[in-house]
């Protein structure tokens, strides 16, 4: 679709540069460590050795006598306040700062004040700690065994590990639908513990001032406005009032759903900047970050797939075990325990579904946040697009003829899942057909014939992925009670220029472009006038925030009806200015003309001036509009991705020869962007498929806790993606818009697992659990004889 | 804690510091000096974020001392633009779209100028294995080895 304004307006489908990126070039970014204000202290904390302790005695007196260490801050010092304890997102209850027991190894067990972040660490290495190790619970299904340890005793009625029992679908039904099925497959998957690992960590500048009582709170975060709600709700009691506390999330180096949560750091660094009444800084260090902030996955999957002999599937059933940690510190909607894990129909049509998940507490860092996806659809796309690959091996058919003979067909959106959702628009043979030609299927399948004849090892691996993203209709989406709307202002000022405030905040994903083309597209005013602004709680409309590929379903969305209300009155004004009736003028990007008359005309600069110069009487003067959009549905972007990896004999390696990525976001903005964002999804699909795990051992010591270990992909490891793309616009977004920032995330490991599958099937080969080592590869050569 | 008297070169301009014997040169250039340009995502000397040039050579400033800056020229991402004129490589990030969160961007710029200083015509794998050093969790790469191309071939 060729854009509808001109280059120069830069409205939606122009590639046009990033405006935030002037500063970032050249070293001005603003991020959170960038903050030094007068007399600053600095926070730095003691955390547990142990997975599962009791904690005797916290000897702070050596600490204290550090030179700069001016306090140490235990739970004994919270408890005073009744700060020891937060609610989690997910309204489990986690500690700030332990009184008695520690609960996972890196836990935070105290907090130390200092005039610099050399002596706070020099008072964390002072601080002394007498613990009493307790038995540790790292197995989640030996949680779930009877006479398992009671972890959470802090829960008054608590006698087991089981956080909730949550199920989807008709059971009885997909029980007859099995029983009934020529063919059922089972497989059992794990996807582990992953994190995030942001190149910035986490951190905040907490700056309390007694006089006015105000509260500003410089921090990562991907949600602004709903942390201001609840550091009210939270410490409303010791005199924080809403209305007297700021929260600001400068600029963001990287989010991925690590900066949802509010960490203990955060809530020390605000006590404590409270207690001293003066600003303190807390920035973790990459280990801390690692071992301590919330985790993603961590899901153990059975899934079941029945079919006919003919490959047409029948039913879906999914049995899972999520360990969640010492608390389900997850960020998901309230109503959704494991998200939308229900998305795990997929991009097929079945009659028949059945899930079930039951969340366990263990002795690990709380969790169960997104990794860059909309709650639970990576898992239920890994599940799913496995699953169908599994099937097609039991079925000897190619995993793209099964896929295809499956698929949602595309007449039948708006499609309604058996699990309940509402799939908006999709074509899906489009998008796999796409893929095939552009990576030449047929020939490579060929080549693959004659390799594994000489022994060489080659496999291609499809996913043909289902997103759901933009929460949510209010209906159904809230967190802690706030529904998931979200909100733009626009002004646009007597020079015809404008500043757009919205409720979301990026973390790169470059909404002060992206937004401003919104702007640009409904009224005509170049988007390098218009400043977008975003973050700051003191000035921005209340929004949920960035997250789950929600900024432009919901966002995006208010920002484009924000900007048709202005165009609305713009018009009224425009018929007093050229002495119509508003019914005789017709709007093209940046002004409107009289019909019949096109040399009438008045441009949106020449309306804004008299919006505030010359309006009509009996029309409010001015030129803004705030809008909060709360989406009808959900949107469901898809695509379809083709892997070829060949796997090196001699080390089990797998070498990722091309990546073929067709996305369908709907109506794209910035195309440069969206490019952009599906590179680093793929990479971040890349990662957990083949390199990043975090483990324990049966102590409950983390295995992976550094870069040392934890193995982020760099430029060596990430290939060369080739990108394509269908559109299939959202028919109720304002734009057609869909999200894009995550596909790529879920669509990318199980294309990569089914590759190295499908070079291994024929050794026997159905299932590898990610991430796939070299050693995990090679290991299994070594046993079907085929290592060299 | 002895402390010791440093004479540093920063983009140019000569420092002279009483600072700590453990004072991290990143810090030093963050804190003392207030060029925030350089980051850190690390403490293990993997990510790069905190890549300067010392006396030419892209070193991790996360892993040096002050001290060992004593005498030596070093340059930061706010060295690069000359006269109001941006360097190719900060050129190249942005029409390329080589960066989006922006933290990474400033290691990844001074190792881009690094190989450039010396390869003036570098391939694709040469540019990857120098940029393997920097890791970026937002572009995937793709685009930031375009962004180096870019500036290879403006500076040719």
């Amino acid at each position: 679709m060729a854009p509808r304004t001109s280059p120069e307006v830069g409205g939606m489908g122009h590639a046009i540069k990033r405006k935030e990126d002037p500063r970032f070039i050249r070293g001005q970014g603003r991020y959170v460590d960038d903050i030094q204000l007068p007399g600053m202290l600095y926070l730095d904390i003691v955390r547990s050795p142990f997975a599962h302790a009791r904690i005797k005695t916290i000897d702070a007196g050596r600490a204290l006598k550090v030179p700069g260490v001016l306090a140490v801050i235990t739970g004994e010092t919270l408890a005073k306040y009744n700060l020891h304890w937060m609610p989690t997102l997910m309204s489990d209850m986690q500690m700030v700062l332990p009184t008695e027991k520690v609960m996972y190894q890196a836990q935070e067990v105290a907090g130390v004040i200092a005039t610099d972040r050399y002596a706070a660490a020099d008072g964390v290495d002072a601080v002394e700690v007498d613990y009493e190790p307790l038995p540790v619970v790292v197995d989640p299904f030996k949680a779930l065994e009877p006479g398992a340890p009671v972890l959470r005793t802090d829960k008054k009625d608590k006698t087991d590990n089981r956080i909730f029992h949550w199920e989807v679908g008709d059971k009885a039904a997909t029980d007859r639908a099995f029983a009934g099925a020529d063919v059922v497959v089972t497989q059992d998957m794990h996807l582990p513990r992953i994190h995030v690992a942001s190149i910035e960590t986490c951190g905040c500048v907490a700056d309390f001032d007694r006089v006015t009582g105000r509260l500003t709170v410089y921090m990562t975060t991907q949600a602004p406005h709903a942390i201001r709600t609840v550091v009210a709700l939270v410490a409303g009691h010791v005199g924080l009032s809403e209305e007297k506390i700021r929260i600001v999330a400068p600029d963001i180096g990287g989010g991925f759903g690590g900066k949802v949560p509010v960490y203990p750091g955060y809530v020390i660094a605000i006590a404590a900047s409270v207690v001293v009444g003066k600003p303190v800084k807390w920035i973790e260090d990459r280990m801390e970050n690692l071992q301590a902030d919330s985790f993603a996955r961590d899901y153990h999957i059975r899934a079941e797939l029945a079919a006919g002999k003919d490959g047409r599937m029948t039913a879906l059933r999914i049995k899972t075990v999520a360990d969640h940690g010492y608390a389900d510190a997850a960020a998901n909607p309230s109503k959704f325990p494991a998200g939308l894990f229900s998305i795990c129909t997929g991009s097929y049509d079945f009659g028949q579904a059945f899930a079930e998940v039951d969340g366990v507490y263990t002795n690990k860092p709380p969790g169960g946040i997104a990794y860059r996806c909309s709650f639970r659809v990576t898992e239920a796309a890994h599940t799913i697009e496995r699953m169908v690959d599994v099937l097609a091996h039991q079925l000897g058919m190619d995993p793209a003829d099964l896929r295809l003979k499956n698929f949602v067909p595309p007449d039948k959106f708006p499609y309604r899942s058996v699990l309940g959702w509402e799939y908006d628009s999709g074509n899906y043979p489009a998008a796999l057909k796409k893929a095939m030609e552009k990576i030449g299927y047929a020939a490579l399948r060929k080549e693959q014939a004659e390799k594994r004849a000489r022994g060489e090892l080659m496999g291609i691996g499809i996913s043909s992925f289902t997103e759901i993203v933009g929460a949510g209709p209010s209906k159904h989406f809230d967190i802690l009670g706030i529904k998931m709307f979200d909100s733009c202002e626009i002004r646009v000022h007597p020079t015809g220029k404008a500043t757009a405030r919205f409720g979301t905040k990026s973390q790169g994903q470059g909404h002060e472009t992206t937004y401003a083309q919104i702007v640009a597209e409904e009224l005509g005013i170049p988007a390098a006038h218009v400043e977008v602004e975003e973050g700051d709680t003191d000035t921005a409309p209340y929004g949920l925030g960035t997250y789950a590929s929600r900024s432009t379903p919901t966002a995006g969305a208010a920002g484009a009806v924000a900007a048709r209300k202005i165009r609305d009155k713009a018009k009224k004004i425009a018929a007093h200015l050229l002495e119509v009736g508003e019914e005789d003028l017709v709007w093209e990007p940046g002004k409107f003309s009289v019909k019949g008359a096109p040399q009438k005309a008045k441009t949106i600069q020449e309306i804004a001036l008299a919006a505030y110069t010359n309006h009509p009487q009996g029309l409010e003067a001015g030129l803004e509009a705030v809008h909060y959009y709360d989406p009808p549905n959900l949107t469901f972007p898809f695509g379809s991705y083709i892997c070829v990896v060949d796997i090196d004999r001699g080390t089990g390696e797998v070498k990722i020869r091309r990546f073929v990525a067709v996305d369908d976001c709907g109506n794209i903005i910035n195309p440069m962007i969206v490019e952009g964002q599906i590179h680093g999804g793929l990479t971040m699909g890349l990662a957990p498929a083949l390199y990043e795990e975090i483990s324990y051992d049966e102590h409950g010591n983390i295995r992976g806790g550094s870069f040392m270990d934890y193995l982020l992909p760099t430029a060596m490891e990430t290939p060369q993606w080739e990108l394509d793309k269908t559109v299939t616009p959202s028919p109720h977004h304002p734009l057609g818009a869909k999200g894009v920032g995550e596909s790529a995330t879920v669509g990318a490991p199980p294309a990569i697992v089914n590759a190295v599958v499908d070079a291994l099937a024929h050794l026997g080969v159905r299932h590898l659990d990610i991430p796939i080592t070299p050693e995990k590869v090679w290991t299994i050569l070594r046993e079907k004889g085929v290592a060299e | 804690m002895a402390t010791h008297t440093i004479r540093v070169t920063v983009n140019g301009t000569a420092h002279d510091a009483e600072v700590e014997s453990r004072l991290l040169l990143v810090h030093f250039l963050r804190d003392r000096l207030r060029l925030t340009g350089t980051h850190i995502g690390c403490d293990t000397t993997h990510c790069g974020a905190c890549t300067v040039l010392v006396d030419g050579e892209p070193a991790k400033s996360c892993t040096l001392l002050a001290v060992q800056a004593d005498g030596a020229e070093v340059l930061t991402v706010e060295g690069l633009e000359k006269d109001g004129a941006l360097h190719p490589v900060q050129e190249g990030f942005w029409q390329e779209h080589g960066l989006q969160c922006g933290y990474c961007t400033p290691g990844m710029m001074i190792t881009g100028y690094a190989l450039l200083a010396r390869n003036q015509n570098p391939t694709e794998p040469e540019i990857r294995h120098a940029i393997s050093g920097n890791l970026c969790r937002c572009t995937g790469y793709v685009n930031i080895v375009k962004s180096i191309q870019y500036a290879a071939a403006r500076l040719r």
